[in-house]
């Protein structure tokens, strides 16, 4: 391939290619239109974006390729705009063309104009990673310094149709800084990025951009051989460490689309994000002011210029407010800088907002699921959240001291609520992985119908969430389904059970079983008391006052059903308003009767006495009747005694659990006073 | 010479009061006698003055492209004041920002 010596001046057409040139030119584009078709088509959907019914090359790979070109990001952008791809959106050949022929231009030291193509320019050059190509074209383009290097397509589909988007977003990593154009001679321009981008380049290994492979390019001179010779030593023995270099890549690349793995964004640092963005602001969908986000991110304690230099990179529409993926990715990149990350040149591509915004639909599903949910949520995060930030990969979670105490107080005033509190430790005890999201998510589906008057929350979020669902929930009260438990394990617990029970038998508040339950068994005695001396046909249709109040009202029994149960299941039957009683009498009496049928002579049975007692007083009458009715009880009965020993499973599991909780807070407790008293004597002197 | 065009700018802010919306002041006409150069005035709503100073010795640049550049410029300014971080009155270290003002003067020239 002969270099461009004889390449046309401009007559006639505004470019005019030479046969060199257009072959390269071609070549490249077939590259990049074809890279485009057989890109991952994994990658965001936006990638290759081209027009239907045209050649075009897909902006990915083209953005490569000009970065490639180890051009300042501004010279890209003006020969993109010159080329005429931001006027009609994409990359046709033309647009290609002329583009290629203005990188060439700049790195001849020429300004990038129009009138620059239309002198003789030779070829661009580009750094780029291994291709077969590369290996066809390297060592005889070393050789003959006459080929041109194909780009290896690294799959990274959105950053130049963000190149043109946002404002001179530069995706290039920070160890590619942007050479001056003019060189002096081009194999010392062409030694000097090399050696400066690989020997960086092998220091960050994390960097997304593709391992640098110089290629010879063919120069002005027809002697272009001569001159690059030279220059090609070193880049044919770099190119032989980069290819094995670039084949590590491969499969890596293969794997992920966008191998920047310091700037991409897990899921449990981006719960921590959203939480943060949260307590910054209630509405998930909305914005956080400048001001407000100016002092959150001054706690971070970096300096003024770098969160300014930040705010730069994740305000994409430049509004003066952060949306939640523009948070995210501010967040995210305070926290890589603590970590000593250097900040990159532009917004890498996993945190640009559309990307988050489309990689994780579920935050946003979330919020707005969380905004119909209710208290366990948001305690149900927290206590996972703070779990997850001590095993979070990035350690300066603690840099913010005052969001997670906010976070902590807030877990605090959840875990007083007895509910919360099973589900956080239902949480802990749940694997901490990604599995907790589908589950919340689970839950949080289910739990829409949840009553959120009998919601403990505490926070104003939460509050501000439920007074949403209020109005609604009422209705759904009676049929409370488990669903409201937040933790997975009742719902796993109940689910067997009969569908349409107590919902209720989630752990009530644990002021609330103690008070009636004195009441209650005030009242059982009394009641037993009374029952010594009922009237033997009141019992009937008490019973079925009592299947009939069983079957309807559902809701508070099975609060008393556990101290029920543990009273002793005193006769009694009562007025049909205790309906709780009641139920749990039938459990008791219609054992009793059915006993009573079988012994109808043995009252010293084990049935209480009290009950015997009068019982076997209207053995005689009732005895036909209360066998139907018994038999058809029984099952009723049976069924509710096995819900009360679920229901008391259940609790019992949850007193271990707070139990649990109680010594943990106790033991932090002790620590922070021994802390104390540590500090005491030193402030003290 | 800024200082002076400066004051030549509040002159002119002072004499157009009605007419504040006006944004555009394309100010010709300083033209020392030793250097030959052009400044341009330019006021924002917020009174904000961007001062271009130019070498003659270039082609004369149109008017339009003047305008337009004062516009890009006042666009970019804006991006940046949306930074929070940003002190009016410091330094711009707006990446952004510089990249659009060499990009705008490497075209000129």
């Amino acid at each position: 391939m002969e270099a461009a010596a004889g390449g046309g001046c401009g007559s006639g057409p505004p470019l005019l290619l030479s046969e060199g040139e257009q072959q390269c030119y071609s070549e490249l584009f077939a590259r990049c239109v074809g890279a485009a078709g057989g890109g991952p088509g994994s990658g965001p959907p936006e990638a290759a974006r081209t027009v239907p019914g045209t050649v075009t090359a897909a902006a990915g790979p083209v953005a490569d390729l000009f970065r490639a070109s180890q051009l300042p990001a501004e010279t890209l952008h003006q020969i993109t705009e010159l080329c005429g791809a931001k006027r009609v959106g994409y990359f046709g050949p033309t647009q290609f063309y002329i583009a290629l022929k203005l990188i060439a231009a700049a790195q001849s030291g020429l300004p990038v104009r129009i009138e620059s193509i239309k002198c003789e320019l030779p070829l661009p050059r580009f750094m780029m990673s291994k291709t077969d190509a590369e290996i066809r074209f390297g060592n005889p383009a070393e050789l003959h310094g006459t080929k041109v290097q194909i780009p290896y397509l690294i799959t990274e589909k959105n950053t130049f149709k963000r190149m043109d988007d946002e404002d001179k977003q530069e995706t290039q990593s920070p160890t590619m800084s942007p050479l001056a154009s003019p060189p002096s001679s081009p194999p010392h321009y062409q030694r000097v990025p090399l050696s400066h981008g690989y020997s960086k380049l092998r220091s960050s290994t994390e960097q997304m951009h593709p391992a640098p492979y110089e290629a010879r390019q063919p120069l002005v001179q027809p002697e272009g051989p001569s001159s690059g010779a030279p220059g090609a030593k070193p880049p044919r023995h770099k190119a032989s460490l980069i290819r094995s270099f670039s084949v590590e890549r491969e499969p890596h690349d293969n794997s992920s689309n966008y191998p920047d793995e310091p700037w991409r964004i897990t899921e449990e640092q981006r719960e921590y994000y959203v939480n943060q963005f949260r307590s910054l602001q209630p509405d998930p969908s909305s914005f956080i002011s400048g001001s407000v986000a100016k002092n959150f991110f001054t706690k971070s304690k970096l300096s003024i210029p770098e969160l300014s230099y930040i705010w730069e990179l994740s305000d994409a529409d430049c509004d003066g407010a952060l949306t939640l993926p523009e948070f995210c990715a501010a967040f995210h990149l305070i926290v890589a800088r603590k970590n000593g990350y250097p900040l990159p040149e532009g917004l890498p591509p996993t945190l640009q907002p559309e990307y988050l915004q489309a990689a994780f639909p579920k935050p946003k599903r979330e919020c707005t699921l969380f905004d119909s949910y209710s208290e366990s949520m948001p305690a149900n995060q927290q206590p996972r959240d703070l779990n997850r930030m001590e095993k979070l990969s990035i350690k300066d979670t603690a840099d913010f001291p005052v969001p997670t105490q906010d976070v902590t107080s807030d877990d605090k005033q959840e875990q007083n609520k007895t509910r919360l509190a099973l589900k956080s430790t239902a949480d802990e005890a749940l694997p901490k992985d990604m599995s907790e999201d589908p589950a919340t998510s689970k839950d949080s589906n289910s739990l829409k119908a949840r009553p959120r008057s009998r919601s403990y929350s505490s926070t104003s979020i939460e509050e501000a969430m439920k007074r949403g669902e209020d109005p609604p929930t009422p209705p759904p009260r009676p049929q409370k389904t488990h669903s409201r438990a937040s933790s997975l394990d009742l719902n796993k617990v109940f689910q067997p059970s009969v569908p349409a029970t107590k919902s209720g038998l989630l752990p009530p508040p644990p002021a609330l079983p103690p008070r009636p339950c004195p009441s209650q068994i005030s009242h059982h005695n009394v009641n037993s008391e009374r029952s010594a001396h009922p009237k033997p046909p009141t019992q009937l249709p008490n019973y079925g006052d009592f299947r009939l109040q069983k079957q309807s009202e559902q809701v508070s029994e099975a609060e008393i059903h556990p101290q029920l149960n543990r009273a002793p299941s005193q006769v009694a039957e009562s007025s049909p308003t205790k309906k709780d009683i009641p139920h749990s009498q039938p459990p008791s009496k219609p054992i009793r009767r059915k006993f009573r049928p079988e012994n109808s002579a043995t009252e010293s049975q084990e049935p209480p006495s009290t009950v015997g007692g009068p019982v076997s007083a209207a053995s005689g009458k009732p005895h036909a009747a209360v066998q139907k009715q018994s038999s058809k009880q029984k099952k009723a009965i049976q069924t509710a005694i096995r819900k009360n020993k679920e229901a008391n499973a259940v609790l019992a599991r949850l007193n271990s659990e707070l139990q649990q909780q109680l010594k943990e807070v106790h033991q932090e407790r002790i620590a922070l006073e021994n802390q104390l008293e540590q500090l005491r004597p030193v402030t003290v002197l | 010479m800024v200082h002076t065009s400066l004051d030549v700018v509040d002159e002119k802010i002072s004499a157009m009061g009605k007419a504040l919306v006006d944004q555009r002041e394309l100010y010709l006409g300083l033209l020392y006698p030793t250097e030959d150069y052009k400044v341009y005035g330019y006021v924002t709503n917020s009174k904000v003055k961007f001062v271009m100073v130019v070498d003659s010795s270039n082609t004369a640049l149109r008017d339009n492209e003047i305008r337009s550049m004062f516009r890009k410029l006042h666009n970019s300014y804006t991006d940046v004041m949306c930074n929070p971080f940003y002190n009016p009155g410091d330094r711009i270290h707006s990446r952004a920002f510089d990249s659009m003002v060499t990009s705008m003067m490497i075209q000129v020239c």
